[in-house]
């Protein structure tokens, strides 16, 4: 080499088609001959919340003082036809996540982390557990296609029931467990042997469509003497549509789950690439119960990657009445986190990750019933790394804070109940958030599509 | 309503089916027996029903017919729509006319016994319960059927027992073709005894040699990548 040459080393040229990600994928794909399953929601970048900012109050806009003046946080729901709406503290619930898919601890302790502020918490397929119906307050009991696990009993002491349609993670795709999660507890609450990987219908075994959920929704009723709200979830795909239907199926609540929603086990495929983002998603539901002249008559929960109180804010300004957190409250019990309390103290899970081939930050393992840090585990071992004490408090001062943001942003912008946030206090950061939020490019009135 | 002695009767041409389920989620005391008249289709009719009394309702009935039933002894004289005896958890539900798709969907005890044929999805998803058809069944009949016994007097149509876990079918007449994962497998003295109780309850007087056994071949019970997705 000429000395008069800098030494650059080789000249490394990475392909953006066939990037590493990519390279990694072929090469697993090869040797298996399996598609790659795994937990949480999309890692791809889409439009999301962080895309778009709020414009504080100034001179054309009265602030609130952020610690004085109050600022409600409260929100009924379910209150077209349920004799006892939902009533909450904060517009904050848990998602619904499944006994088989978290341990019976974690159900626990959200369950006790809801109730202590004010919030609800919500059942997942598998059925309803004696720890989490104890420790909740109010308890949003899942109808899925499955059905496993669903009985009448528990029917009649839910707070409210949510007919899942499909979520955000996997529309259109019915759920899996594999056998390494299904422990003889989860076995027996679905009837199924111990061990098999367990496969959720993608339907429902007794309807089909819109009219028919429309009569499944008054059996509903009929069975629980009108007295508790009927949810009716949906993965966020078609949704201006899909809201329309839920609404004419006699809904009381509609929750839209964006693509960014996680899942417990499903196809990495599925997950990158059905659906659509949740910023799109909450923009085309809020119009269709607009064009339905039934905003405000029937609420709207939006859920798929709300992780703060700034999230929240903005679904709220966009139109939401309340947003369910799933993902967000995992982490908060210390999923992807480096160590796990036990007796007070933390210890490290850093061996734990490194025997899965991952670390933490980077965790997706939920499927394998191996959680590092006892969050999504049927393990007996494991499962006790989370103390339902521990989860609860980690939980409720995740929900408390997320709430405390919330506030902070409504009083800034001049409001005294979080639900008057409103869409003309939103701006977009680029124009594809602009576009699928409906909302103008910062700095200017331009709303892409509609002006 | 009509209370005498025991007996009480819901009109439903005069009367709210509402009427009717409130009554049957509450104290019925004394009463042993509901009769519901004129149902005329109506949808979830004595729906989620938790009492040891029988109702009978003197002619067809909707969608979701004794759905969620548990100790009830509902007997239907005509027709049944999709759903009925859905997610039953106990008691006995009789249908003594045709019932539609998704007959005894999910149920996870009790029986259900139709003396007609039942269309499509007859048994999907069941959980436990035991159901006795007297004529035919439509295609995709106890698809992920998981625990319990369907019993076909008549024929069976397509895809029968696709995707099954543990539930058993018997079917006496024939079968258009199996599902993914459904096999026949020999008749035992066990499953003789079965199929005999069950005709018994239902007051079928087939001879259980006459029937087939069908049951899961269990290889969908873990992920094949070998299996190239066609089972």
């Amino acid at each position: 080499m000429d000395n008069n040459t800098p030494d650059t080393g080789p000249s490394l040229e990475e392909s953006w088609g066939y990037d590493r990600k990519t390279l990694d994928y072929i090469q697993r794909a090869s040797a298996t001959g399996l598609y790659e399953i795994r937990g949480l929601g999309a890692k791809r970048r889409v439009p999301h919340f962080d895309d778009l900012l709020f414009l504080g109050a100034s001179l054309s806009r009265y602030p609130l003082e952020g610690y004085r003046e109050k600022c409600s946080s409260k929100v009924v729901l379910g209150t077209r036809f349920a004799k006892k709406p939902v009533e909450l503290e904060m517009p904050i619930t848990i998602a619904g996540m499944s006994f088989g898919a978290l341990s019976a601890n974690v159900k626990e302790a959200l369950g006790r982390a809801a109730s202590e502020v004010g919030t609800s918490t919500t059942t997942g397929d598998g059925g309803m557990t004696q720890e989490e119906r104890n420790s909740s307050k109010t308890l949003v009991y899942q109808c899925l296609p499955s059905r496993y696990g669903f009985n009448p009993d528990d029917v009649r002491r839910a707070d409210a029931i949510e007919v899942v349609i499909g979520q955000g993670a996997k529309p259109g795709g019915g759920g899996m467990l594999l056998g390494q999660k299904i422990n003889p507890r989860v076995a027996k609450m679905r009837v199924l042997p111990e061990g098999v990987d367990q496969r959720s219908a993608a339907r429902h075994p007794d309807w089909t469509g819109p009219d028919d959920l429309a009569i499944k929704i008054i059996e509903l009723r009929e069975i629980t003497d009108w007295r508790i709200p009927i949810y009716v979830k949906v993965g966020a795909t078609r949704t201006f549509n899909d809201v329309k239907l839920a609404v004419h199926s006699g809904a009381d609540v509609v929750v839209v789950d964006g693509m960014q929603g996680g899942t417990a086990a499903t196809q990495t495929t599925f997950i990158e690439n059905v659906g659509i983002p949740t910023l799109a998603a909450l923009r085309q539901a809020v119009e269709a119960l607009e064009d339905l002249n039934m905003k405000g008559k029937v609420q709207l929960i939006i859920s798929g990657g709300i992780r703060s109180g700034a999230d929240v804010a903005k679904a709220l300004a966009m139109g939401a009445d309340a947003v369910s957190v799933g993902q967000g409250i995992l982490m908060a019990l210390g999923c992807n986190s480096g160590s796990y309390m036990q007796g007070g103290k933390h210890i490290s899970a850093i061996a734990d990750y490194t025997k899965l081939g991952t670390a933490p930050g980077f965790c997706h393992h939920c499927h394998t019933g191996q959680c590092p840090v006892g969050v999504t585990t049927q393990d007996a071992v494991l499962e006790q790394r989370l103390e339902p004490a521990v989860g609860a408090k980690r939980v409720r001062n995740y929900l408390k804070t997320v709430n405390m943001e919330l506030t902070t942003i409504a009083r800034a912008c001049g409001k005294q109940n979080v639900h008057h946030l409103e869409r003309e206090d939103l701006v977009a950061l680029t124009v594809e958030a602009a576009a699928m939020a409906g909302v103008p490019l910062a700095g200017t009135s331009w709303i892409p599509g509609r002006q | 309503m009509n209370a005498v002695a025991e007996a009480i009767a819901f009109d439903l041409a005069s009367q709210k089916l509402r009427e009717l389920n409130q009554f049957l989620h509450g104290d019925l005391g004394m009463v042993k027996q509901v009769r519901v008249l004129n149902p005329d289709g109506a949808h979830s009719i004595a729906v989620g029903v938790n009492a040891p009394v029988t109702i009978n309702i003197a002619g067809h009935a909707g969608y979701y017919a004794a759905g969620m039933n548990q100790l009830a002894d509902v007997d239907i004289a005509g027709n049944a729509g999709p759903g009925v005896a859905e997610n039953m958890m106990s008691g006995r539900v009789h249908v003594h006319g045709f019932a539609s798709v998704s007959a005894g969907a999910s149920a996870q005890g009790g029986l259900l016994i139709v003396d007609g044929d039942a269309g499509l999805r007859c048994g999907i998803s069941l959980k436990g319960g035991d159901i006795v058809v007297g004529g035919d069944v439509g295609a995709f009949s106890a698809f992920m059927a998981q625990a319990g016994n369907l019993v076909v007097c008549g024929d069976a149509a397509e895809n029968l027992g696709d995707s099954l876990y543990e539930a058993v079918i018997y079917v006496r007449g024939k079968v258009k073709s199996l599902g993914a994962d459904a096999q026949f497998e020999p008749m035992t003295d066990a499953d003789h005894v079965t199929v005999a109780g069950l005709l018994k309850q239902a007051g079928l007087t087939h001879d259980p040699k006459e029937f087939k056994r069908i049951a899961s071949a269990r290889s969908l019970y873990h992920w094949n990548a070998d299996a190239n997705q066609e089972y």
